[in-house]
């Protein structure tokens, strides 16, 4: 029998394509250049990292644990205390889940400044399967007081947020993405922590999209737009600490907020539904993965799967409007 | 003392200053500081062994105060706490509150022994020895497991078992890429080392040959709900350590001149990490409690805690007819 799946949406022919593990491997190698005390730390995972070319450059910098995920992230504690800055740099699944009480105890309650770097996050492994989706990182760490959670939608963001974190004392965690993303800011953009960026004005509807789902929110504006209707686009690349303002503006000057995430509506659609409920209760549509383990699919098509295809955004706005 | 200051970036944190304050001890503790430059043998012994009474002394107390504490492995455990802090370590209150880098580094990985962690550091002079009486009071700096944010000679949180060698090992690799000669030293119970993330570390600073790292097991074969032997047993412990790659030195972790010469040896001439296989007793030296799982966290009664004063103050005057006869 032949499969009734429908195919990922086509995105639109003329784009580039860019993998932000580029951008973060070169942008590493450019801090380590800057700062000593910058250093990574991998769990056989220099290959999945594109960290090749850093630990040839940087044999020593490059400290690989092998598969020993609770180790790593407990030596990044250590290196910090040493006043290295580690960026510690593994697969978001693994990094997350096998190590989430040295990330809690090592490293945010101990107030080190270590770098998390999670790789390939999300669905990206797609069908490798659910073991190896991170879908619950934004949901698990934003439990962590002071921990700063970032996920960038470009390489160009990539880049400055690997900078900014380099710079900034405190635990942070950045997902970088393989799968493939436009550049969705503007050329004189600059990346602000906890600070939303409105990449479209509108006044019907609000689409708050965060990492991979940005390009998607911009699509399903188009859309929109197509149908009549003004959707403002919300790009958060920082998850914790929230943007409270730009939530609660949105949830006052438009008819409700699409919330749209490759993870867990816990993650991204819980922090902004927090916001709404305490601040100016407005309707709230979260898109994500919902109590359920992902399907069997590409990271793509898990995405439009699960309502983030730019028309699945644009019918779930749609519903706000009534 | 400045160590009841919080931290700066904990501003909003109130320590011992508001707090409830636990009953006052018999008599408040000798803040005796480093072993002085120049000892003798004898004389750093008998000085860490009168340490390591005081913080036993302050320690029962403060759990009979307090009603909570693990003071079974927080007796165990006392004579490294004390070895180190007061002889073994080239490190001082100064150097903690000026955050030196080329301080040595310790890390309490069986931070459930951290009333015996704190008593020592008020005995070194780290903390004022009146904050002792806040601890686990609301919003005291001495929480029942020990916080970096809260203590700034505490260069790890840890509670959790496990955490504590995985961080060492760290703080050995960077040592090394500041081409530093600084040690690193980390105490373990034994029974923590059940917790398989220890052996993650144990195969990553023998892979580095981390000879500046010093891992120290209290063995005192007891842990939380029965013997370890009958729980998950360790043996051989040394052989497992000696094919992950450490120098592995046995002592008898309470005794004070077996763990100085233990520590003299590092870092080994093999260049190997050195794992010092500390046989102890959990509850020592006080007879009721020695080898005796119960006292894991048992809350002794008044009469224990006098029953323990009573003895220990026979160990201190033990030591003084010792240092007469020697002097």
């Amino acid at each position: 029998m032949t499969s009734t799946v429908p195919a990922a949406e086509a995105a639109p022919a003329e784009r580039t394509l860019f993998d932000c593990r580029d951008s973060w491997a070169a942008t590493i190698a450019e801090v380590a250049r800057a700062d000593e005390r910058v250093v990574v730390v991998v769990n056989d995972s220099v290959g999945s990292s594109k960290l090749g070319g850093f630990q040839k450059e940087f044999p020593q910098r490059t400290i690989n644990v092998g598969i020993a995920e609770q180790d790593m992230v407990g030596i990044g504690a250590g290196l910090a205390n040493g006043g290295k800055v580690p960026f510690v740099s593994a697969a978001g699944c693994f990094l997350t889940a096998r190590a989430m009480e040295q990330i809690k105890a090592d490293v945010v309650y101990s107030q080190y400044n270590v770098k998390l770097i999670g790789q390939s996050p999300g669905v990206a492994y797609g069908d490798l399967g659910p073991t190896h989706h991170s879908i619950e990182d934004f949901s698990w760490l934003r439990t962590l007081p002071g921990i700063t959670i970032v996920a960038p939608s470009d390489p160009d963001e990539t880049a400055q947020v690997v900078r900014w974190a380099a710079e900034h004392d405190g635990p942070v965690y950045v997902r970088v993405s393989r799968m493939g993303v436009p550049a969705v800011h503007a050329e004189d953009y600059t990346f602000v922590p906890g600070r939303a960026v409105t990449l479209r004005e509108g006044d019907d509807v609000t689409l708050v999209a965060t990492g991979t789902t940005v390009v998607r929110a911009l699509d399903a504006a188009d859309l929109l737009a197509a149908d009549g209707v003004a959707a403002r686009v919300l790009a958060m690349p920082t998850i914790k600490p929230l943007d409270d303002d730009a939530v609660i503006a949105a949830a006052r000057e438009t008819r409700g907020i699409v919330t749209i995430e490759e993870a867990m509506v816990t993650g991204l659609g819980g922090a902004v539904a927090q916001v709404v409920v305490e601040n100016h209760p407005a309707p709230v549509r979260s898109l994500g993965f919902r109590d359920e383990f992902a399907v069997t699919g590409s990271a793509e098509w898990l995405l439009d799967h699960h309502g983030m295809s730019p028309s699945g955004i644009a019918t779930t706005a749609q519903t706000l409007l009534g | 003392m400045s160590t009841l200051a919080p931290l700066e970036k904990n501003a909003g944190l109130v320590h011992a200053v508001e707090t409830t304050l636990l009953a006052a001890p018999d008599r408040e503790i000798e803040v005796l500081g480093r072993v002085p430059a120049g000892a003798s043998r004898a004389e750093a012994v008998a000085h860490l062994r009168r340490a390591a009474t005081e913080v036993r002394r302050r320690a029962v107390q403060t759990v009979g105060a307090a009603g909570a504490g693990h003071i079974g492995g927080e007796f165990s455990i006392t004579d490294a706490l004390v070895t180190l802090y007061l002889s073994v370590m080239n490190i001082s209150p100064a150097q903690v509150e000026e955050r030196d880098p080329e301080r040595d580094r310790i890390v309490l990985s069986k931070g459930h022994a951290a009333n015996a962690l704190y008593t020592t550091l008020a005995v070194g002079g780290y903390i004022a020895p009146e904050a002792l009486r806040t601890f686990l009071q609301p919003t005291s700096m001495l929480n029942g497991h020990p916080a970096r944010t809260k203590i700034h000679a505490v260069e790890a949180s840890t509670g959790p078992l496990g955490h504590g060698l995985p961080i060492a090992v760290g703080m050995a690799l960077a040592a090394r890429l500041d081409g530093s000669d600084r040690r690193t030293f980390v105490l373990l119970g034994d029974g923590e080392l059940q917790e398989g993330s220890n052996w993650e570390a144990f195969m990553t600073a023998g892979h580095q040959r981390l000879d500046r790292l010093v891992a120290l097991v209290d063995r005192n074969r007891l842990q939380q709900g029965a013997r370890v032997a009958d729980t998950n047993d360790l043996e051989p412990l040394a052989d497992k350590l000696r094919a992950f790659g450490w120098e592995v030195v046995e002592v008898d972790g309470n005794d004070v001149g077996a763990l100085l010469d233990a520590y003299a040896g590092v870092p080994a001439a093999s260049g190997k990490p050195t794992f010092v296989l500390a046989h102890t007793d959990k509850g020592f030296p006080v007879s009721y409690m020695r080898d005796d799982v119960a006292w894991h966290h048992k809350v002794p009664s008044a009469e224990q805690v006098a029953q323990a004063l009573t003895e220990l103050d026979a160990v201190l005057a033990s030591i003084d007819t010792e240092e007469e006869v020697t002097s």
